[in-house]
């Protein structure tokens, strides 16, 4: 076999995994491009426009952890702190184990709970 | 001859392609995840908006003697007041309250008749018992309930007890709301004590393998620590009325090790560094700032 017959059937053999993979991909790719550009203009400082972005993501992918952690912070940065803790519970029961949405969270409570000691006694 | 060569250019070539759609594919991803800086809003757990102006009248202070915990406190809340917060800052006296409720406890246990009052205690969002509405003569002494012992110098937790009866007292705090036009007065407790402790402590020391590679690694000492510890009582008070909107405790601690030489009053400032933002945070709207990490 040469080494064009190899190249054909390793790009072949690609092209038939990626067909193979479900419909769910494609969703997940849509998300990921609203993610994008939700994390694009979230370091602008358009932290509305990238919560429209994230919530469309997670509408298109409610299984998408990442999208979740991402419109947390959104909701953290404009003092929605319901509506972020809300967003870190669903990220962390969709990735339990990712150590980046964890410390963000850690982070958030910290503040979170402050807020609400003081609410509780006044 | 020509063909091993021209079979070793197409490998070459197909190589050279999948490096190149890898890169692509690399560069087109980016990084999993970014850090960004946010700015948290926290609004303020009180409703100030009645008032317009703050009196930060003084504190029952004790603990080590090289600070003077009642002047420094109040010194520092007034002057973070009036760069952080919409209210205007009365400038007065510090309250020697140390002193007003010993002088007022001599009054009360004089020869004099004093009238009896019969207090219903009710909680107060605060924690502690109140005197809704009952008068008490302005007597800060006689905040409620049966007297106690005032410890003449402050040097633990327990001698302050006795003296937060005083924020109880609604009658002192109105006469003195009305003396400043009822602004919103913040007082409390402040104790500053000395701490020295011992045990194992967990730092990180370089350490050099047989190959002369350098790496960080956690080493438990036992250690001989002394510093500071810190615990503030906040008491917002409604100087219209004299009682308590709101109060909230903190406890800080700094430690050293022991042949470090940190002037106390340098601990003391470090120390109220750390709880002025939720002192703030109960007055004015403030913005926390931190770093979250954004995800792909």
């Amino acid at each position: 076999m040469n080494v064009r017959s190899s190249l054909v059937i390793t790009l072949a053999s690609v092209g038939l995994l990626v067909s193979a993979l479900p419909a769910r991909a494609d969703a997940r790719g849509d998300a990921k491009a609203q993610v994008a550009f939700g994390i694009d203009v979230a370091q602008r400082g358009l932290w509305r426009e990238a919560i429209y972005r994230w919530e469309k993501a997670v509408e298109i992918d409610p299984g998408y952890a990442a999208a979740f952690n991402d419109l947390a912070v959104a909701y953290e940065h404009e003092g929605e702190l319901q509506k972020a803790r809300k967003a870190y519970d669903k990220a962390l029961e969709l990735d339990p184990n990712n150590t980046e949405i964890r410390q963000n969270y850690e982070l958030f409570k910290e503040i979170n709970d402050r807020t609400n000691q003081g609410k509780a006694k006044s | 001859m020509t063909g091993r060569i021209k079979g070793k250019r197409n490998l070459s070539v197909a190589l050279a392609a999948l490096t190149a759609l890898v890169a692509a594919i690399t560069l087109a991803c980016g990084p999993d995840s970014l850090e960004i800086p946010i700015e948290t809003p926290i609004t303020p757990k009180l409703d100030v908006s009645p008032f317009q102006r703050v009196l930060v009248a003084g504190f029952v202070a004790g603990g080590s003697e090289d600070v003077d915990a009642n002047q420094e406190t109040v010194r520092l809340l007034r002057s973070q007041l009036r760069t952080k917060s919409q209210l205007k800052v009365i400038d007065a006296d510090v309250m020697p309250l140390l002193d007003i409720v010993q002088e007022q406890a001599k009054t009360a246990i004089a020869p004099v008749e004093e009238p009896v009052i019969v207090r219903e205690n009710v909680p107060t969002p605060g924690g502690q018992g109140s005197n809704g509405g009952s008068a008490s003569g302005g007597n800060p002494a006689a905040g409620g309930g049966a007297p106690m012992a005032l410890p003449k110098v402050i040097k633990e937790e327990k001698d302050l007890e006795p003296y937060e009866r005083l924020f109880a007292n609604t009658a002192y705090w109105k006469k003195i709301g009305e003396e400043y036009q009822n602004p919103l007065i913040v007082t409390g407790t402040v104790l500053f004590v000395p701490h020295t402790t011992s045990g194992f402590v967990q730092r990180d020391q370089e350490v050099m393998d047989n190959f002369g590679r350098r790496s960080v690694r956690p080493v438990r000492t036992y250690m001989e620590r002394k510093g500071f510890i810190l615990r503030p009582k906040f008491v917002f008070i409604d100087g219209r009325t004299g009682a308590t909107m709101y109060s909230e405790s903190y406890r800080e601690e700094v430690l050293y090790s022991s042949q470090q030489d940190t002037p106390a009053l340098s601990s003391y400032f470090e120390l109220m560094d750390r709880l002025i933002p939720n002192f703030l945070s109960a007055l004015s709207n403030q913005k926390v700032k931190g770093t979250r990490v954004l995800l792909k």
